[in-house]
Order: structure tokens, then sequence, then C-alpha cells
């Protein structure tokens, strides 16, 4: 479903990320993890259609298509959506009004009848229950006044009314309590189908005990150093990245 | 003699035989008056950015015009015409004007509570001295400000409203003056007097309107004394065609614990002036100034603030948003005087603009002038553009990238909008946003 190619990813004048490679098959939930600093946000942004970014090498393969062309209105369009980790507060724009607008464009885009207000509603009812997110937060601006759980949650609630078949949480686990967290978790798990695949991309193991990944990547200093199965997750979170670093570091003049 | 002043002397002949021709009504109370505010304009002469007031605005455009004074039985359009400018779902109590003039036949004052006076001004210069004499002519300041002056030299005809102590006026009072266009410049110079007495409350809309094409000045002057406890909401509605200009002075003047709205959506026009000046005379009174600009081409907008706290524990917050586009100017200076004695005033001021091309252009300008010591005055500023990170949000979403940035605007203009409290005029006026937007159509069915 999605392959990533040899990636080189600048901003500015720093090169961020230096050749990353990886592919998720349709079914399969991956983790991505690492230091902070590692590239870890700029692979989420770049794959949800972030123009800050320069793509300067590499090719990005979803569904067949080359992703790295299309706008970000289309991908989402064709199923990609990104949970943000610092989702934007948008002022005088209710939460009904944008996710109705966003929903019933990919809607359209599938062929799909539009969904009416009511419609709108019934659907989303059921959905916020799911995450335990306040019903009147749709009537709210955008984020605005949101806590960061609040934040956290609206974005995975988002994602299941939108049902995308890629879905990536940029560190959606970074500032939650276990609570919020597992309630995200089981979002997440909500979601979890054969026809889906999901990118959860974290610096700690916490959240991949409710949210089991079939495979989790290192990615350090731009590059993925090390790709192994959920085990790999508990061994970080032990040991740290220190060792990982190190044996990347050693690798790095062989390859060079 | 330079081109300005020359078209001032035409003012001056204008005068004479405005005089002339009303020498007879029953308005000639007023000359005097009249008189000295043409001796005003006379020394004063037009306005130039060398004075402070009009820093960012030149009049050249206007003082260098040769308008003729619309007169009386012009040609007058059928009421059809009117139907766009009307608010649905509610029945106002209107009052049509057009180039200046009271037209009786296109009005609809409607059936008003005991007392209450919702009419043409020069159908009470004529019968009323006695309601309009102690408040006409007695707040605008005509001695210092060129455009008033000359509003009043010319004083003739506009709207007299009058709620009597303790009435509410439900429906809305729309006053709508209508510029037909002719082949000569016109000016018209509407005077209005509102006056909401103790505890009475209305809503007064002033709606500027244009049918047809030509160059039209509409230079307006309303007097708005607000008695006590009385709650009154203002909107100033200028959707005029682009060759019009337009100078509109509200003066109000608040007793004690009243409260008054001043709405203005500045969207027409190819200069305009938007001269608001509320007075807090009394103690605990409150007043709103909220305002949104949108310019576009090479439209000039300027709104110029003055709220003047004299009275202890009086509340006034500004709140004005701007959206420029093409080549255009806004100007939003926002003057606050607290004067000595006017303790526990609470004044706070914002002016939001977001320019949408390289060559539009903003000036703002803040000016706290304070001579009590126990006040709160905050102010603040800002210029930008949309906030690219929020486009990305929602086009992460699907939404397209024009959708999204229309819809952004409206959300910006809505923060203005939103304040107004009476729905099918909010309704009628977020149309209006809507349909200036770039790409706002997307947005037709945003509530």
């Amino acid at each position: 479903m999605l392959e990533i190619k040899n990636l080189h990813v600048k901003v500015g004048n720093h090169e961020i990320l230096k050749g990353v490679d990886l592919t998720v098959r349709t079914g399969e939930v991956h983790s991505i993890m690492g230091p902070n600093g590692s590239g870890k946000s700029t692979l989420a942004q770049v794959l949800a259609g972030r123009e800050t970014y320069e793509v300067t090498a590499g090719k990005v393969t979803y569904d067949g298509k080359n992703l790295l062309e299309m706008a970000p209105e289309d991908r989402a369009r064709e199923g990609v959506f990104m949970a943000f980790q610092y989702p934007v507060e948008i002022p005088g724009v209710s939460s009904a009004y944008f996710l109705k607008a966003g929903l019933n464009a990919i809607r359209k885009h599938r062929g799909l009848e539009e969904l009416d207000a009511v419609d709108f509603l019934e659907l989303v009812k059921e959905k916020i229950k799911l995450l335990e997110v306040d019903e009147r937060l749709l009537h709210r601006s955008v984020n605005e006044g949101f806590s960061g759980g609040e934040k956290k949650r609206n974005e995975i609630f988002q994602m299941l009314v939108l049902e995308p078949r890629l879905a990536i949480m940029d560190e959606t686990d970074s500032g939650l309590d276990i609570d919020a967290l597992k309630t995200v978790a089981r979002g997440v798990n909500a979601l979890r189908s054969p026809d889906r695949a999901i990118l959860v991309i974290t610096h700690y193991q916490r959240m991949l005990n409710y949210i089991v990944p079939d495979a989790v990547h290192v990615l350090v200093d731009g590059r993925i150093v090390k790709s192994g199965g959920k085990e790999l997750a508990h061994e970080l979170e032990a040991k740290g990245y220190g060792w990982v670093e190190a044996q990347a570091r050693a690798a790095a003049p062989a390859k060079a | 003699m330079n081109a300005v002043a020359q078209q001032t002397n035409l003012y001056l002949e204008a005068f004479a035989q405005f005089e002339k021709a009303t020498a007879g009504d029953g308005g000639a109370w007023l000359h005097p008056i009249r008189r000295a505010a043409i001796a005003r304009f006379a020394d004063l002469g037009f306005p130039t950015p060398r004075d402070e007031d009009w820093r960012f605005t030149n009049v050249a455009p206007i003082a260098g015009t040769a308008f003729r004074l619309a007169g009386e039985g012009g040609a007058v359009p059928g009421p059809e015409a009117l139907t766009p400018f009307a608010f649905a779902g509610i029945a106002c109590h209107r009052l049509v004007f057009v180039n200046g003039r009271y037209v009786p036949g296109l009005s609809a004052p409607g059936s008003l509570p005991a007392g209450v006076r919702v009419g043409s001004l020069a159908e009470a210069l004529r019968a009323d001295r006695g309601l309009l004499e102690p408040h006409l002519t007695r707040y605008a300041d005509y001695h210092h400000d060129a455009f008033s002056a000359l509003n009043t030299a010319f004083l003739a005809d506009g709207a007299f409203v009058r709620i009597p102590r303790g009435q509410v006026v439900e429906a809305p009072i729309h006053l709508l003056y209508v510029s037909t266009g002719a082949k000569v410049p016109l000016v018209t110079h509407p005077r209005n007097l509102l006056v909401a007495d103790e505890d009475s409350q209305a809503t007064i809309v002033e709606d500027y309107v244009s049918l047809g094409e030509g160059v039209a000045f509409s230079n307006v002057v309303t007097e708005l004394v607000v008695g006590e406890s009385a709650v009154v909401s203002h909107y100033l509605i200028e959707r005029e065609g682009r060759q019009a200009f337009n100078v509109s002075t509200l003066r109000s003047q608040q007793g004690r614990s009243s409260s008054v709205a001043s709405h203005t959506v500045l969207l027409g026009g190819a200069l305009v002036r938007n001269n608001v000046h509320p007075v807090l005379a009394g103690e605990g009174g409150d007043c709103l100034v909220n305002g949104l600009y949108l310019a576009t081409g090479r439209q000039h907008m300027d709104n110029y603030m003055k709220v003047e706290h004299m009275g202890p524990h009086c509340g006034s917050r500004q709140f004005y948003h701007g959206i420029l586009d093409g080549q255009s100017r806004g100007v939003f200076h926002g003057r606050i005087i607290v004067h000595k004695g006017a303790q526990k005033t609470d004044a706070k001021q914002t002016n939001r603009n977001l320019l949408l091309s390289e060559q539009a252009q903003i000036d703002t300008k803040p000016q706290l002038e304070i001579y009590a010591d126990d006040v709160k005055c905050t102010h603040g500023a800002t210029i930008g553009q949309i906030n690219p990170e929020a486009i990305f949000y929602l086009r992460s979403r699907g939404i397209a990238e024009a959708a999204a940035r229309a819809l952004l605007l409206f959300a910006f203009a809505g923060e203005s909008l939103q304040r107004m409290k009476v729905e099918p005029i909010r309704e009628h006026l977020e149309r209006l946003v809507r349909r200036w937007l770039p790409h706002g159509d997307v947005l037709e069915d945003a509530r």
C-alpha cells in the first residue's frame, strides 16, 4: 500500500531525511520510533503533503500512485490521514462544519452521496461516544481552547469519521495520561482492518502496549537503522536509543 | 488658486443658493447655525494629510471634484429596484431616501408604538422645532471638522427617529439611502437625528446603496442621543458603487447606564471615511464599537474611532477587522480619550487585519489619552496573512485549497459578524461577505 524508497527531505539547507526506505502492506500496523530530532515528524508531514519540506530525492508510492505529486486534499480524498502532533486552532470555524466539509469532499471523490446535516450528526454521534469526547465539542471552533488531550482525541475522532485507508499518527501519545492513551488506542484499534494500514510514530513504547504493531522501525538521524517485531519496542524502552544510535554510527562509515 | 480652493468656492456659491431656496420653509430657525457652519467650512477648507486626523487619507479626489448639490424632484426608482436591499425574514420600519431626499412612496414606516417617531428630518424641521432644537447640531462638531461643517451648512433632510421613555421598538428601523447616479457628480448631506429617551430600546440601520453608475458623494452626519438606561444598536452598511465617496460620522451621546452597540460593515465605495465618535457622558454607560471593512481594487477605507469616556464606571470595547485585497488601502485610527473624572474606565481596543495581496496596505494607529488615574485601557493591533498552518490542516482533511482560504477568511470576518445580534440582518451581511470573498460561493451553505 505504501512504499517509500530512498526518501531525502530538506528544510532550508538542512537535510532531515537522508534516505528512508519503508514498505507497509495493507492490513499492517507499523511503528516508527526514534529519538527527538531523528526526522519522525518530518516523515509524517511529508506523507501528508506539507509544502514547507523539500523532497530532494526518492519516491513514495501509495496504492500504486506517486503520492508526492498529489495535493494534500487529494491525498486525504484518496484515504491518507495524519493525526497532527500539534493540531491547529481555527477560531470561527465550528468542528461540525469543518468535519462535514472534509467528509463530504472525500465522499464526493469516492462517488458517494454527500451527507446532509442530519445524517452527518447521526454518524458522528456514534463515533464520538467511542472516544469519550463531549458532544458539545462539535459546536465549538476547531481545537480552540481545547486541552492537549482533547486535541489528540479530536484528531482520532476525525480519523474515525473520515475512515482513511492509511492513517498516520504523529506522536499522538505524547503528553497523554494513561486513560486518554487507552481511549486513543481504542479509537485506533477500531479502525484496524485488513484493508487499511496504520503508521504509528512515537517516541515511547507505551502506546504500543495498546496498539500492537506488526513491525517496529527505528529512525535515527534521518535513516531507518533497525527494523524488527514488537519486541524491538520493548528493547528500546528498556535500553533507550543510545545503543541503536551507536550501532548506526558504527555502520555509517561502512555504508559511505 | 489651486483646484481644491476652487471647489471650496463652489460649496460657498451653492450655499448662497441653498439659503435662498430654503428661506421660506419651517427650518429657517436653523439658518444662523447653517451660516456659522459654512463660515467654519470656508475657514477650515478640506483636510489634507498634514492634518494628524487625516494622515493616511487624502481627500483630494473629493475636494477636487465639482459636485452638484442633489436637489429635490429627481427621478425615483421603482420599489422592485430596492428588493435586493431588504433583510429577508423581518419586516423593518423602512425609510427610503433617494439622493438625500425622503421618498414617502418607497417608505414603509409601519405601525409604531405610541409616541414613537420614525420619519423624515425635513418634515420634523417644519413641524417639530421643539423636539429637534435641544439636540440637533448640539453634538456633531462642525467647528473643527470640515465635513461635519458642510453637512450642517446644507442640513435639510435625513431621518428623524425618536423613541419616547420606556418604549421598545422591536423591529429594526431601516434607513436606506439610495444614490441613483447622474451625469454630473452629485453630493448629498444626509443628516440623521436619532433620539432614544430613558429606558427605551431600538435597532437602527443606516444602509448606503447605489443604483446605477455615477460619481456620488454621501456626506453623512448622524447624531444619536441615548438617554439613561436606554439600549440602542446602530448598524452602518456601506455598499455603494465603486465610484462613490462616503464620509460618515456617527456621533453618539450616552446617558447614565445606557448601552450602545455600533456595528459597521464597509464593502463599497471608492473612498470611505467612517467616523465613530461615542461620548460616554453618564456614569456606568457601555459601548461596543464593532466593525468589518473589506476592500479590494483601489478602494480606500478609513476608520476613525474616537471613544470619549467622561463619566465614571463606563466600558467601551472596540473590535475592528479588515480584509484588504488588490491595491486597496485600509486605515484604522483608534483614539480613546479618558477625561478627568472618568475613573474606573474599562476601555479595550482591538484591530486585526489580513492582507491578501502584496499591494494591499493598512495603517493602524492606536491613540490613548488618559487624564484619570484609576482606569484600565488596552489596545492591540495585528496585521498578517492567512495562517498557512490552518490552510494545511483543512486541506489535510480533504478540503480544497480555495475553499480552505474562503473558510478561514469567512471565519475571520465572522468574528465581527457574530457580534451583530439581529439575525436577519446578520444573515444578510454574511451573504454579502461570502459574495465578496474570493471563492466565497463554496461557503453558500456555511450555516
